[in-house]
């Protein structure tokens, strides 16, 4: 409850502001990149852009690069979320008389051993250790599992004070129909946590989205690494990744207001 | 004794705060029991464990002591799947509690479908004719958040009821209520005891125990120190504890 209004009060920008940040962003760019406005730099400007990304298609490596992105970002939310659930869950059930106290020990050491190392450490170990002899292993996949384990530790702190910030007497009332625990679980208390959290989902979902930036070190040409890639072809210094940053942030930017309208949407449906 | 749906032996309940440690005895030996069709008001003052003395009697609150047993059946025994006694005992609490994500319907016809005591449309079919009992058959597909303070208990009393409990726990029903809506409740619960419903109720409503319950227990610290019709208790109290607390609560 708290947390949702919490973010439902934070006033985010809205899309004359993304417009503005976007003008405004590549208006510095080009003072910084150009110096004046001459023409001879505008003119440089655009043939050093024709380089980066119109010829030999190279605006595809970006295209390619955003897929990978996109492609390991779905993947590791999916995994995130499943994780998350289950971690979040066995660790409220065994503060709730569930007897299961090795299943809660394994979660809590797996939260906070993800949780305490980086991310990119995480995926080296991933890549170049436990799965280092599965070489015929689609490398997007070692991201995608990697990032979304990665994912769960977070998401299971999300869905446990989701699953927390549900009135205690939700599962009595529950319980008290003769409901068993998971039951009750599943048809009462789940249901509403899950409305509660989806925002902060949302928001673990454009923060994977950032982090699987670091792709690259295990080889694999997101778009990070797509913009690397160009600036080895073209030698070219800024363009390419500046280029890279911008697309970030227009898809972050975009799914901001996504999240903000699905706010809107669930404290309207949210009845009383 | 055949006829007792529940018995209570030297219940005990004790409390223990983790930060501190200290005990909290809440309930020092009770025994007592239900008859079928009988109706217990349970009053006393705040903090006697009245409350504490009801939810353990479907472990809500796990007995620390003592002996309980439902149609002959010992509920404290490890051996006893509580959620079988739950369906019998069913509970109305004094903030409602409906799941306001599930329309009234829903709320009624959760728990006798997924326990597979009914299909959907038995559940549907009997959820109307609750909601018929208690007034509120035209907010069958409502949400909870529409509906007043009243209109939720009386749903969450149809709730109960949809399980075709034996006995029907009462926990303080009307005390979270608008002055105004209490009566509609408490007529709904004088209809339920009229058909012959085994009820405990812990109350505050001193006139309506009087008027409805065969019998009425004065719990104070723990321990029932006074019990009997309510001509007795209420117009001929014994105990120097019930003559102190039924002065304070009758002088209004």
């Amino acid at each position: 409850m708290t947390m949702k209004s919490n973010l439902s009060h934070q006033k985010g920008a809205g899309r004359g502001d993304i417009l503005l940040g976007l003008v405004g962003l590549f208006l510095l760019y080009l003072l910084y990149d150009s110096g004046f406005f001459t023409a001879e730099a505008w003119a440089d400007f655009n043939r050093r852009f024709y380089q980066n990304f119109v010829k030999d298609s190279r605006y595809m490596m970006l295209v390619d690069g955003l897929k990978a992105t996109v492609f390991m970002t779905s993947g590791a939310t999916v995994i995130g979320v499943i994780v998350g659930l289950i971690l979040s869950v066995i660790r409220v059930a065994y503060k709730g008389g569930v007897p299961i106290p090795i299943l809660n020990k394994f979660a809590e050491a797996y939260i906070s051993v993800l949780r305490g190392t980086p991310a990119m450490v995480q995926l080296l170990i991933w890549n170049f250790t436990i799965f280092a002899s599965a070489r015929d292993l689609n490398t997007q996949y070692i991201a995608i599992l990697a990032f979304g384990l990665n994912s769960g530790a977070y998401v299971a702190e999300i869905f446990r004070g989701g699953i927390e910030s549900i009135d205690p007497g939700q599962m009595e009332a529950a319980r008290s129909l003769g409901l068993s625990y998971g039951s009750s679980m599943r048809h009462v208390i789940l249901p509403q946590a899950l409305r509660n959290v989806v925002p902060m989902l949302f928001n673990e979902f454009i923060a994977l989205l950032k982090e699987t930036s670091i792709a690259g070190y295990i080889g694999i040409d997101d778009l990070t690494r797509a913009g690397q890639n160009i600036q080895a072809l073209t030698l070219e210094h800024s363009q390419p990744l500046v280029m890279v940053a911008i697309i970030y942030l227009i898809i972050v930017l975009f799914l901001t207001h996504l999240v903000r309208k699905l706010e809107n949407w669930l404290s309207r449906g949210k009845r009383g | 004794m055949n006829d007792m749906i529940i018995e209570v032996k030297d219940l005990h309940k004790t409390f223990i705060r983790k930060d501190t440690g200290t005990e909290l005895k809440v309930l020092q030996g009770i025994s007592t029991g239900i008859r079928k069709g009988e109706k217990i008001a349970v009053i006393g003052p705040s903090g006697s464990g009245k409350s504490t003395f009801l939810r353990c009697l479907n472990r809500m609150e796990e007995p620390t002591s003592g002996v309980i047993t439902f149609n002959g059946e010992d509920i404290t025994s490890p051996k006893c799947d509580i959620n079988l006694v739950r369906r019998k005992m069913c509970m109305v609490f004094q903030h409602f509690h409906l799941f306001p994500h599930l329309t009234v319907r829903k709320n009624l016809t959760l728990a006798p479908v997924d326990l597979k005591l009914m299909t959907q449309d038995e559940a549907d079919a009997r959820a109307h004719e609750l909601l018929s009992r208690v007034g509120l058959a035209d907010k069958i597909d409502e949400w909870p958040d529409r509906l007043s303070g009243g209109q939720k208990q009386r749903v969450a009393i149809a709730r109960a009821l949809a399980m075709n409990p034996d006995v029907l726990l009462f926990d303080e029903p009307t005390s979270a209520l608008d002055p105004e809506m209490i009566g509609e409740v408490l007529d709904v619960m004088k209809e339920l005891a009229d058909s012959g419903m085994t009820m405990y109720l812990v109350t505050h409503e001193m006139g309506f125990a009087h008027q409805v319950a065969d019998r009425i227990l004065f719990i104070d610290k723990g321990i029932i120190s006074e019990e009997g019709t309510p001509d007795e208790v209420f117009d001929h109290p014994k105990q120097p504890r019930t003559i102190e607390f039924l002065s304070k609560v009758l002088r209004r």
